[in-house]
């Protein structure tokens, strides 16, 4: 197990330095030198900012140079100030929103674990069946579905028209003067609607994946054994079959990191959360480029360290990866 | 392939997407034609009306008729669907063919590179390199295009890894034929079924990206009409307008889902041999 994990920490260098390689050409888009001709019609950058840019990126010294100095603030996790009113360093605005974001993601994760598997392993096990037919197109319309828009109807009809859940925030104003189950049922209550969207996609892309992984093992001999020997339908089902049908599973749940934190951007946007998302689009907005640098790096090394969880609890359940081929 | 055609046309699934998709672009082309009003025509007497017989999708906030920006919000959404899909297969071609192709520290490098590219949350790099250029149709049809081609990249590869060992490469090698005359017209054209598939799956996907940014208000920018945008002032005028936030939503959906449901029934179609590529190393 620990030669996995030096192996797979050894694989995560070269991913590390490749990350900053592409944040830092990002940077190199921006107004002001080298690629900058329309920099004069973008009323939204003043003369001042740009002169503040060209200082911190040192926009004026060779390319080699300015990534060097870049990548010595990044190592020692300096990602400047914010140019927003406040000032700030970067780092602290986003360690403070990174916490809702975490929570949200893990929360919407659960969901999507605790419903697309029993979905997926029922209608790969009544395959050709009506609850198999509405499932797949459950499935298409929740990949077609804008998550966004869904925020929205989901809004309209339950904080609009029937007004049982609140549009906006994570709690609500008089949360402070509430009792410690009261707490938490006005974050659930808040938290309701996000959580769902967030989930939204991924249940209907991992139910999906379920399903077929379950027909896949489903037909392995190893099953037809265990039939053969006697054994019920339900413990061939969930104690042999689901197993093995569960493994991939980890690593999906680790690739969908990458999109679980890009839409945190659009329903934290939407329902008004504080959360890291919130943060990049307001950054985006006022053009705050160390706190969009800063959110980018720290959300490419949040999904290279969710793989790496991913890959090591796949290492965990299954011996044959732990050991080495 | 005609049998594949035919595969396509027997699932009915898969026949209700090419018919839509086919719908969706004759009303793109036609749009002057089929819409009833000027899209930018502002008219103050008509602010936020809800849908009538003379404005069947209502009017947004300027009085402007909803239905006439959705028909040419669909123009939109396909232009910015195929160009962004038409850069990540071009990139993700040249990657996948050179790694596969190769090999060794060329593949070794292009596969990095492709990882690394997948460490980024899309939306993150897409909003990063829009806050740095300016929001324009062009920019972000750009965006899309280059932050995509990662999963093209590897089909490809995949591909030309099983294909270059097959007898008619070297046929083709032994008569002195150069490399890259054997990546382009022997190999190349033999590996892009699952590239289809993934073009035409990818169209959903920049549909959909496009239509985000633009409600993000980081898109397509207004008075330009988009599904996206439309459904921002959906948004702002949501406790009195749903037709704002309903209709536009819907257009969205019935895309997406007319171009998954093409592309899987392409997939079912070309299976046997997607398998085949499965079977790579990737």
């Amino acid at each position: 197990m620990l030669t996995h994990l030096a192996r797979r920490l050894v694989f995560m260098i070269p991913l590390l330095f490749g990350i900053t390689l592409i944040s830092f050409a990002v940077i190199h888009l921006a107004p002001g030198e080298p690629v900058g001709l329309d920099t004069s019609l973008n009323p939204k950058v003043s003369a001042e900012a740009r002169e503040r840019i060209r200082q911190i990126y040192h926009l004026d010294e060779p390319v080699p140079v300015q990534y060097w100095r870049w990548l010595k603030r990044l190592a020692v996790l300096d990602f400047g100030e914010s140019f927003s009113a406040d000032r700030r360093p970067v780092l602290d605005k986003i360690l403070e929103r990174i916490p809702i974001t975490l929570a949200l993601n893990v929360l919407s994760l659960i969901l999507i674990l605790a419903v697309a598997t029993p979905l997926g392993v029922y209608s790969a096990v009544r395959q050709h069946t009506l609850f198999d037919r509405v499932s797949t197109v459950f499935v298409f319309i929740g990949f077609a579905i804008p998550t966004f828009w869904l925020a929205l109807l989901l809004m309209i009809l339950f904080g609009v028209e029937l007004g049982w859940l609140p549009i906006s925030g994570i709690r609500s104003l008089d949360h402070n003067s509430l009792s410690a189950p009261a707490k938490i049922w006005d974050y659930s209550r808040h938290l309701a609607m996000p959580v769902f969207v967030s989930a939204f996609g991924g249940l209907a892309g991992l139910s999906r994946y379920m399903r077929s992984n379950m027909l896949e093992v489903v037909r392995q001999d190893y099953i037809t054994t265990a039939r053969a020997k006697g054994l019920t339908e339900e413990a061939v089902i969930y104690r042999h079959a689901l197993r093995n049908a569960l493994l991939p599973v980890v690593t999906i749940l680790g690739l969908s990191i990458p999109a679980l934190i890009g839409g945190s951007v659009i329903f934290e946007t939407i329902y008004a959360i504080p959360g890291m998302g919130q943060l990049f689009y307001q950054s985006v907005l006022s053009r705050d480029y160390p706190l969009v640098m800063g959110v980018l790096v720290i959300g490419a090394v949040l999904t290279l360290i969710g793989n790496l969880v991913a890959d090591l609890c796949y290492g965990l359940v299954d011996p044959r990866i732990r050991t080495g081929r | 392939m005609m049998t594949a055609f035919r595969d396509v046309a027997r699932n009915p699934l898969a026949l209700a997407g090419s018919v839509t998709v086919g719908l969706l672009v004759l009303v793109a082309v036609l749009a002057p034609l089929l819409a009833p009003y000027d899209p930018s025509a502002i008219d103050a007497s008509l602010i936020l009306t809800a849908p009538s017989e003379e404005h069947v999708f209502g009017t947004d906030e300027l009085g402007r008729d909803v239905a006439s920006r959705m028909i040419y919000g669909a123009r939109i959404s396909l232009s910015v669907g195929f160009v962004a899909v038409g850069i990540s297969v071009i990139i993700g071609c040249i990657v996948g063919a050179l790694a596969g192709y190769y090999g060794g520290w060329v593949d070794a490098l292009a596969m990095r590179f492709t990882d690394i590219m997948l460490c980024f949350p899309t939306f993150f790099l897409i909003l990063a390199v829009i806050a740095f250029l300016q929001p324009s149709i062009w920019n972000i049809m750009i965006v899309i295009g280059v932050t995509s081609w990662m999963g093209v990249a590897r089909l490809v590869r995949a591909e030309f890894l099983s294909l270059k060992e097959r007898e008619f490469v070297l046929a083709a090698r032994s008569q002195g034929i150069g490399d890259g005359r054997i990546i382009l017209r022997h190999i190349l054209p033999n590996a892009m079924a699952p590239v289809y598939v993934s073009a035409i799956l990818g169209v959903a996907g920049a549909v959909l990206l496009e239509s985000g940014l633009s409600f993000l208000g980081l898109g397509v920018q207004p008075p330009t009409p988009s599904w996206g945008n439309i459904l921002t002032a959906g948004k702002d005028n949501i406790e009195i307008a749903w037709w704002l936030s309903v209709f536009p939503g819907l257009a969205i959906l019935l895309t997406v889902l007319a171009y998954n449901l093409l592309g899987e029934g392409i997939r079912d179609a070309f299976d046997p041999r997607l398998r085949v590529g499965r079977g790579a190393k990737s």
